[in-house]
Parts: structure tokens; C-alpha cells; sequence
């Protein structure tokens, strides 16, 4: 009966699908395909008249090892920051959804979100001003502590995870909070009433039922964790060069948007590949 | 000033009658010719609007010119790049003679090979500066003499460079005792570039950077620009210009008026208006380069820093001016460069 679809019935369809498909294709195709087509240029088609189609753009990528070795450098960043996110995030996302009720509860979620308001550059900003030389942090430590501390976080690796984690982290607690909060806590009552320990409960239930909630946080913040450029440039200093900032580079500096196009889409493509390789795990979880 | 605006009047009564034509200016944000007392000085004395459009690197200002025909009328043009724009046509002749002050520029700079081509003037010398290092001065008793200081280990992570991959190749460079228009061994300047990486604490990218960086201690020293020194100084920090004696990398910036432009007269009007000595006077007391007028020059007061230390015929000695550079060779820069900080 479904394959039937009547006159009426397809016009409705079209009329209600319309306008997402419009945007979509505004708003995503029509950007992309773009940059898809500079990536396979020579030269920008204003810049020079001699400009023609050509894969040099991505033989780049094989021929210059810099590039390759920035990549892994970014996934790494990704792997790590994302472990982070999920070490601090589920435990605050389990107590958000299982010990805290009521208006305390509102408060917290609050508090949580609120970051996520401002504007990234400015939480950034705020991180350069806490991590620098006789910053906040130097100060109040030195302020407490009897001995002078110099932590030297500021340009480091160290200060560049540390941005990123507080960036992405609302991700993680969003999606483990409403993954977690749709298991009935009758679940747990049956467990504990036959004996179950804490542990036990953490690992044989509550883990594996809100794991696609986990999962999907961790891919909301794997995936532009590997393309940052903002945040290793201002915290990173000289250890602040990533896949994502010679991206950049060759948009706002150099000028070479084909390179920087086809950087791009050669990231999109290891990115899917990653995702790609990671589905059957992501598809066992949701069952 | 009375005398500057008379004689411009003048020109503007006699040059184009009494047309009032809106000029389009194309300059980097903030760099003298979009002066609000200025540009308001100039529409009294000649009637003529100034409007601007900036850009942030050379390549967008060259792309801005070949994809906008007659949009602009006077494009400031870094000498190192006037050759490549006159050779794809952009720009136009400039007839010096509807330019007053242009007799006050020395032949050293209004001959540069850059700027006049086949006899003909195509960019009016404005404004030059020397690319050096700069110090904190509360963390030297003396001053250094020499680039070395950057490879110092006595400073180990308190040192800083801009990242820019021609800065970057060019100090190398100076560093290794090659000429920076001409590097023989680049991989030498690699080798000693590769030692400076440890020593870096943090790259700087505008001038706010650097000023923040030098007012929260975070640098001893750190490569920068004559003239953002002066300003830097200027607002209290403790900071001096260093002009080692490996040299120093020197710029000219000149005003241009592109092919397409159709105002070209109240284009020249607009360039005598930025190279006249009362112009010039005003702008350094709010932090200016030096000027590539002579005239403008000598009628700064004794103290003024583009007096003082520019104008020391020793300094001028040591500055190394940068000459064109082919998309090869700075391909390869770039590529170098990178994979420098990608070993970080």
C-alpha cells in the first residue's frame, strides 16, 4: 500500500519536504560543490587568466610530508581532547541525570550551558588571560601556596587541550544527559534489589544504554576538534600549528584557496573514513 | 599648513576646475592615508571625498585590483610588489610633475628600479621602515649589537618572531650573513632557523599582539617593526629598536594609481597630499613610519624617532631593501617554513 502514492499525496510531500531540501541546498551543497571545484583549480579564475583543472592541489598533499605529518598531528589532538571530554563530561552527566532533582538540578544544567552562550573567541581569550605568565591561575596558586609556581602552561600543548576541552565539553553532558535521562530508574531499582553493586550497575546498564548518547557527543567534538585553528593559535604559540592553521593559512594569509580547499576536503575525506571505520561499533551501540 | 593648502587649492582650481571627485583609497587599515583630521583638511583645501577599502596581504590587494576595474584611484603598493603589478598592466604612469612635493624625494628612493619602469614613475616613495628586533628593555643592562641575541640561550622562551615565512627566511639570512634578495644557502638559513624554534616562545601576528605580549613580560626580545616600535614606546612600554650589525630588513611602500582609475588628477592631488612635510609632521606625532621625503624628514622636530635612529646615515647603511620575489620563490619560503613549525 505504501508504494502507492497518490497525486495529492506527492504534492503534500514536495510542499512539506520543499523548503528543508532548499536550504539544504543552499546552505550546504551549493557552498561545498563550490569548494570542491577550487580544489581542483590551478588558480582562482580572477587571479590569473592562465588558470586551469588540475590535481596538483591534492599530489601536494602526498608530495610534502608537512602536511601529512600536521594531520596526524591534529587526529592525535582530536583522540585526546575528545578522552578528556568524555572523562569529565559522563561523570558530571550521570550525577546531572541520576543524584541531582529539582531546581538544583535546573541550576547546574544551567551553569553547564551558559558557556556555550558566549562567543568562542572570548572564552579563548578568557583561557589566555588565566594560563598566561603571572596570569590568574600563577597568581592564585602563588597567592595560596607558600612556594613560587611557574606553571609555563601558556603556549603549550598543554594549554591548547585544555581550551578545547572547555570548548566541546557541553557537547558530551548534553547528549550522555539526555541518554542517561531516558533510563527508567526503575531499571536500577530492579538491579540494586538483586543485589547489584555500584559498579556493576555503571557497567552492565547504565553504560551500554546511554552509549549512543556518549558516542554521538564524542563525534560532535572529534570531528572539529581535528579541524580547530582558532584555539591552537592563540594558546598554542610556536606548539600551535595544526592541520587546521595551515588551512587557514592558505585562505586568509596565502592566498591559495585551491590548496586550501583541497586540504580540506582531503581532511572531510579521513574524517569519513575514521567515522566510516567506527560505524559498526556506533551501530551495535544503538541496538 | 596654510601654504600646503593654499598651493593645493590652487592646484585643484587649476588642475580640475572646480570638480569634486570621490577618490577610493586601497591601503592596509589604519596606515596614514585614512587619517580623519587629514582626509577632512583635504576635502577643505580641494573638495575631493576620500573613501577607503582596505586589505590584509599583498596578494588580496593585487586581487582586489585585477578584479575590480576603476574601483580604485590611489592603491598603496609595497615596492617588492609594484614590479609584478606594472608588468600585469595594473597600473598607471604617474605624472610627477601635477606632485609638488615630489622634488623632495631623494633619487635613491624615487629611482627605485621597483617603482619606475622605462623612465616612467609608476609608485610615489611614501613611507619606509625597517624590520629589526626590539627589546625589553628591563631585561638588558646594555643593548645588544648583534641578531644573535635571538639564538641567546640566556633567553630561551622569551623570544619571539613574526609568523611570516619571508620575515622568518630573511632574518635566517641576515643571521648567516647572506644577502636576503639573494640566499645562496637556504639551507643554512633552514639549519638556523631550526635553533631559533626552541628558543621561541610564541609566534606574533599584528602589532596589538606584540604589545600585549612585551606588557604582560612575557618577551625579552622579540623581531618587530621600526615605526610600531616608536608607537609601542610612545604608549610607555619599555621597549627600544635594535638595529643589529648583521643588518636589517628594510621596506619601501609606495602610492599608486591603477590604469583603470577616472580620477586620476584628484588621485596625483591626493598623493602630493600625503608626501607634503606638514602632513607628515602631524601623522609622526601620532606614530608614523619614516618618510621617503627628504623634506619630511628634516622638518620632523630632533627628538622624533624617525629622526633619531632612522635617520642615522648608520642605520641607513645597514638597511637591506627587499627586491621582488618571484611566486616560486616564495613558495618555497612557505613551504620551508611550515615544515619548521609542523616539527614542533
Amino acid at each position: 500500500m505504501a508504494e502507492v502514492i497518490h497525486a495529492q499525496d506527492r504534492r503534500r510531500l514536495l510542499t512539506l519536504l520543499g523548503p528543508a531540501y532548499l536550504w539544504l541546498t543552499l546552505a550546504v551543497f551549493l557552498p561545498l560543490s563550490a569548494m570542491l571545484f577550487f580544489s581542483f583549480l590551478s588558480d582562482m579564475p580572477g587571479d590569473a587568466p592562465d588558470w586551469g583543472v588540475t590535481l596538483g592541489n591534492y599530489a601536494q598533499f602526498l608530495e610534502n610530508p608537512t602536511y601529512a605529518t600536521l594531520l596526524w598531528k591534529s587526529l592525535k589532538l582530536g583522540v585526546t581532547v575528545t578522552l578528556f571530554c568524555i572523562v569529565i563530561g559522563y561523570p558530571c552527566a550521570l550525577v546531572l541525570a541520576k543524584s541531582i532533582k529539582g531546581r538544583a538540578r535546573e541550576a547546574l544544567f544551567l551553569m553547564v550551558i551558559l558557556p556555550f552562550w558566549s562567543n568562542s573567541l572570548v572564552r579563548i581569550f578568557s583561557w589566555a588571560i588565566v594560563l598566561r605568565g603571572n596570569g590568574v591561575l600563577e597568581r592564585t596558586l602563588n597567592w595560596i601556596l607558600p612556594v613560587d609556581i611557574r606553571l609555563n602552561l601558556m603556549f603549550t600543548t598543554e594549554a591548547v587541550v585544555i581550551g578545547l576541552v572547555h570548548s566541546y565539553l557541553p557537547y558530551v553532558i548534553l547528549t550522555s544527559y539526555l541518554a542517561l535521562q531516558a533510563i527508567d530508574d526503575d531499571l536500577i531499582d530492579a538491579a540494586r534489589s538483586m543485589g547489584a553493586s555500584k559498579l556493576t550497575i555503571l557497567n552492565r546498564l547504565l553504560l551500554p544504554l546511554s552509549l549512543p548518547g556518549l558516542l554521538a557527543g564524542a563525534v560532535l567534538v572529534f570531528v572539529p576538534v581535528v579541524g580547530s585553528f582558532m584555539e591552537p593559535r592563540i594558546l598554542g604559540g610556536r606548539m600551535g600549528t595544526y592541520y587546521g592553521t595551515v588551512i587557514e593559512d592558505q585562505f586568509v594569509a596565502v592566498y591559495n584557496w585551491p590548496l586550501g580547499a583541497a586540504l580540506s576536503f582531503i581532511l572531510l575525506a579521513v574524517v569519513l573514513v575514521i567515522l566510516g571505520a567506527a560505524s559498526p561499533v556506533l551501530r551495535r551501540a544503538r541496538t | 599648513m596654510t601654504k600646503g593648502l593654499l598651493s593645493l587649492s590652487l592646484l585643484a582650481l587649476t588642475a580640475s576646475g572646480a570638480f569634486a571627485d570621490e577618490i577610493r583609497v586601497l591601503n592596509w587599515q589604519g596606515y596614514g592615508t585614512d587619517l580623519g583630521w587629514s582626509l577632512e583638511a583635504f576635502e577643505a583645501a580641494t573638495g575631493h571625498t576620500v573613501v577607503h577599502e582596505y586589505f590584509n596581504s599583498e596578494q588580496e590587494m593585487l586581487t582586489k585590483m585585477r578584479t575590480n576595474p576603476g574601483a580604485y584611484d590611489v592603491v598603496l603598493i609595497n615596492a617588492a610588489y609594484t614590479t609584478q603589478a606594472y608588468e600585469e598592466g595594473l597600473l598607471a604612469a604617474i605624472d610627477t610633475a601635477a606632485i609638488g612635493n615630489y622634488a623632495g624625494i631623494p633619487a635613491n628612493f624615487a629611482e627605485d628600479p621597483s617603482l619606475m619602469h622605462e623612465g616612467a614613475v609608476y609608485g610615489v616613495p611614501w613611507t619606509w621602515g625597517l624590520t629589526a628586533i626590539a627589546i625589553n628593555t628591563q631585561a638588558f643592562d646594555e643593548a645588544p649589537t648583534s641578531l644573535e641575541v635571538l639564538w641567546d640561550p640566556a633567553h630561551k622562551g622569551r623570544v619571539s618572531i613574526r609568523d611570516d615565512a619571508e620575515e622568518a627566511v630573511h632574518l635566517g639570512a641576515l643571521a648567516t650573513g647572506q644577502d636576503i634578495n639573494n640566499i645562496e644557502d637556504l639551507d643554512a638559513v633552514e639549519a638556523k632557523l631550526k635553533e631559533l624554534m626552541p628558543q621561541l616562545r610564541t609566534f606574533w601576528a599584528s602589532e596589538n599582539d606584540w604589545n600585549q605580549f612585551m606588557a604582560a613580560g612575557e618577551l625579552d626580545v622579540a623581531s618587530y617593526w621600526s615605526g610600531s616600535a616608536a608607537r609601542s614606546a610612545g604608549m610607555g612600554l619599555p621597549v627600544e629598536f635594535v638595529v643589529p650589525k648583521e643588518g636589517a630588513i628594510a621596506w619601501l611602500d609606495g602610492l599608486s594609481i591603477p590604469e583603470t582609475s577616472e580620477h586620476k588628477e584628484a588621485a596625483a592631488q591626493f598623493i602630493d597630499w600625503m608626501i607634503d612635510p606638514e602632513f607628515y609632521v602631524k601623522w609622526d606625532a601620532e606614530g608614523a613610519p619614516a618618510s621617503a621625503n627628504a623634506d619630511a624628514a628634516a622638518a620632523l622636530p630632533d627628538d622624533a624617532f624617525n629622526k633619531r635612529v632612522l635617520g642615522d646615515p648608520e642605520v641607513v647603511k645597514l638597511a637591506k631593501f627587499r627586491a621582488p620575489m618571484d611566486d616560486a620563490t616564495r613558495e618555497t619560503y612557505l613551504a620551508l617554513w611550515q615544515s619548521l613549525k609542523a616539527a614542533q
